[in-house]
């Protein structure tokens, strides 16, 4: 994959160690996910080893290191959305869309994440839909929420 | 800009805020913290506006921050020309529109989701905003401004003394401020209470010439959001309270740590630097002095430990967040070598307010040891859940009950401190919370979570829920952390499952004394926390599950069945429409069949039976 577009931001970053988690943020941004090229490209502009950047990138869980869906699902599972009941919430968007947290859908339309907090504990358990953020959320209208998505 | 300047900028922001509560176009507030656009503000918001363009009426929109009673969002105020600012709570699309066109056309101010009314001054049937119970035994110092300004317009900041406390301190010496945080008695508010004073002046002490403060806002723990609300609500406080520690350590270059998961709090943060810098209040020579400072903002990636000072600093040289032993400490050894200050968030924003009032003004709430207010957010089943300030020493009662409202269920526990605390019983509602009591109960301050549970909440559960959150995060650095946590996780799963035996709790005991005694940082000392007070205080509950195999609080998936109440059931048929295994069967009209076998306990039928009118609560849930 052509990293063009990550290429035309690094000189706008200091060539060395302090810059490596902006741009993997800057990667992931641009990419969705941190192709290998893309770290490669990183590598040569702050001289760290490709092998330490992953060992960087894979101790932080806001990485990742495959394609995202077109849409993006995170569920929070912070305290108050745990003892709320986020844990099956959780549960049904597995079994409905049939994909695990960290992956994307066969069909390439939805990755999901699990998430430690998204901070918005008082309207718990939450959810987001690419941008939009769903609060006291119950089973039944995590459904029609996905059921009316899909459709449309 | 010098400070004669900046007095001039003030007076300019006094007389147009004074304009805003003297107004003659009418004014509408919306609360769009995450949170308020998470209930639906940004919907309301809109519908106000198209309901101005329908009905040709102008009026002012302001968009403000979290004022704190998260239950009652989304939130709007309307300020009509000779009448206080009037909050309405909960409020719709629909809802906005009714309000709005009673006041506008019909020059009333409706009862219809009233929430109460700002200022002294009193309304005939109109309660005060801030004498609602859950607002009337706050203290709100840190929180002064959230809610009440436009988080973007600094001219809203400047015009309640927003930056006054700077310009004071560059007229006194570093000392000066340094005593005054002294006798304020502030102590750290990211959770272990070290006394501020006293880790600037081991910064202060450390030989060298570049020093750095750090702002440490990746607020991970799990169920605390106060850092986001107050960065959203008045990103100024905590700036202007980096200048006058920055100013005191001798710092001349700051970071703001901050969890990505916050977008929108970084949006207001660097608007909020980007207008400091318009008016030199950050860069060379602030206000005409020799200080010079400079912020940046470092984005965290995601990793929970990173709330520990020298893991901290590791990610932000672009390393793996993994602390490392101390000393030296990061105040004399910090980011890049050289001596560092990393405060909280809460700590940075009250400094502004101590320096302009005085530290005696702080010192007269909390207790001997632990002075002046502190942030919590409040939630879990608590009636009514947000963002609350109070002064150290109050009980939880009052904050549970008073001002939480209680819990629907019989009240169980209060978990503070998050990953790193304990769960505290009933009998603990009276103890005052400040560092020393909660320590002495197995528990922390912690940065300020505090997560009620009630008789519906699974204790096992829940301390299952921090070991596996912890177990998550450890860094793998120190084997008891790395893998002591991963067996308490397989103990309380066991427990969970009603498969563990007596010996296992001894087991438990004893590994959770290894993972404290053997592990570097904070995160593994306190890991075992949650399990250790649930332990303690409800012993009763583990052996239940360990005994007779039993879930009292129909939690544990495992320990738990579905049943269909014939006497009860109307046979409407919803739960078998919304049962995605066909576990429920049945006929119209006649009491359904749940068949155990093919149930995976997905809660939808529950749900259905209790939410939709024509069913009758005829599904439950109990213990097996």
């Amino acid at each position: 994959m052509p990293c063009k577009s990550l290429t035309s931001f690094l000189p706008n970053y200091p060539g060395d160690r302090s810059s490596l988690i902006p741009l993997l943020q800057k990667a992931q941004e641009i990419y969705g996910f941190l192709p290998q090229e893309a770290v490669h490209d990183i590598s040569l502009h702050v001289k760290v080893s490709e092998n330490e950047i992953f060992g960087v990138a894979t101790f932080y869980s806001q990485f990742r290191f495959c394609p995202p869906g077109k849409h993006h699902l995170r569920v929070c599972l912070g305290t108050a959305c745990h003892v709320k009941g986020g844990e099956q919430i959780l549960e049904t968007v597995k079994r409905k869309l049939e994909v695990e947290p960290g992956q994307t859908t066969a069909d390439g339309e939805y990755d999901l994440e699990r998430v430690a907090c998204l901070g918005c504990c008082a309207l718990a358990p939450v959810f987001t839909l690419d941008a939009k953020m769903y609060s006291q959320m119950s089973v039944l209208k995590l459904q029609r929420i996905l059921n009316e998505h899909e459709t449309a | 800009m010098n400070t004669k300047q900046l007095d001039e900028a003030r007076r300019v922001a006094k007389v147009e805020w004074a304009r805003l509560s003297d107004n003659t176009e009418p004014l509408i507030y919306f609360g769009t913290g995450t949170c308020g656009i998470a209930a639906g503000a940004a919907d309301a918001r809109q519908a106000a506006e198209d309901y101005l363009k329908e009905t040709g009426k102008s009026a002012r929109i302001i968009e403000v921050g979290c004022i704190g009673p998260c239950y009652l969002e989304p939130l709007m105020d309307v300020k009509m020309p000779g009448l206080p600012r009037i909050s309405y709570s909960n409020v719709t699309p629909e809802h906005a529109r009714r309000i709005l066109s009673s006041f506008f056309q019909d020059n009333e101010i409706t009862p219809f989701h009233l929430a109460g009314s700002h200022g002294e001054e009193t309304l005939d049937k109109v309660p005060r905003f801030f004498d609602m119970p859950m607002l009337k035994p706050q203290v709100r110092v840190v929180l002064r401004n959230c809610g009440i300004i436009d988080p973007d317009d600094i001219g809203h900041c400047l015009a309640l003394d927003g930056y006054s406390a700077i310009a004071k301190c560059l007229t006194s010496k570093p000392e000066d401020v340094l005593d005054i945080v002294k006798r304020s008695g502030l102590r750290g508010r990211g959770g272990a209470g070290f006394p501020t004073w006293k880790k600037w002046s081991f910064c202060r002490s450390a030989p060298g010439d570049q020093r750095y403060l750090i702002c440490n806002a990746d607020e991970g723990d799990p169920g605390a959001f106060m850092n986001r609300s107050l960065i959203e609500g008045d990103p100024h406080a905590l700036l202007e309270g980096m200048l006058i520690a920055a100013y005191t350590i001798g710092a001349s270059k700051g970071i703001v740590y901050i969890r990505a998961e916050y977008p929108l709090a970084i949006t207001r943060l660097k608007r909020a630097i980007g207008l400091m810098r318009e008016l030199n209040l950050l860069g060379k020579n602030i206000l005409g002095s020799d200080f010079s400072f400079d912020i940046s903002i470092k984005e965290g990636a995601g990793a929970f430990v990173c709330g520990e000072e020298t893991a901290l600093i590791a990610s932000i040289e672009g390393k793996r967040g993994m602390p490392r032993t101390r000393p030296p400490f990061p105040a004399i050894e910090g980011l890049w070598g050289k001596p560092t200050i990393i405060n909280n968030v809460e700590t940075l924003s009250v400094l502004a307010s101590i320096v302009r009032n005085g530290p005696e003004w702080y010192s007269q709430w909390g207790t001997e040891t632990s002075k002046g207010t502190k942030t919590f957010s409040l939630v879990g089943k608590v009636r009514r859940t947000g963002l609350i300030e109070v002064p150290l020493g109050t009980t939880l009662r009052q904050v549970v009950f008073d001002i939480g409202g209680g819990t629907a269920k019989p009240f169980k526990a209060v978990q503070s401190g998050g990953p790193s605390g304990g769960c505290l019983s009933a009998e603990f509602l009276d103890l005052p919370m400040d560092y020393e009591s909660l320590a002495s109960v197995g528990s922390i301050m912690g940065s300020g979570g505090l997560i009620v549970v009630d008789a519906d909440t699974c204790i096992v559960d829940t301390a299952k829920y921090f070991l596996t959150f912890t177990r998550h995060e450890s860094c793998g650095k120190c084997v008891p952390c790395r893998v002591g946590t991963m067996h308490l996780v397989e103990l309380l799963e066991k427990i969970c499952a009603g498969k563990a035996e007596m010996s296992d709790l001894d087991k438990i005991d004893r590994l959770a004394k290894v993972i404290k005694e053997g592990s570097l940082c904070a995160l593994g000392g306190t890991a075992p926390n949650p399990v250790l007070s649930s332990m303690k205080y409800f012993r009763g509950e583990f052996l239940d599950h360990i005994v007779n195999r039993r879930c009292p609080a129909a939690v544990c998936r495992d320990l738990v069945v579905y049943r269909v109440i014939p006497g009860k059931c109307t046979g409407c048929q919803r739960c078998v429409s919304v049962c995605p295994t066909n576990a429920i069967s049945g006929p119209r009209s006649e009491p359904h069949n749940l068949d155990p076998e093919k149930c995976i306990k997905c809660r939808s039928c529950y749900e259905v039976c209790r939410f939709d009118a024509i069913a009758g609560d005829a599904i439950v849930i109990e213990p097996r």
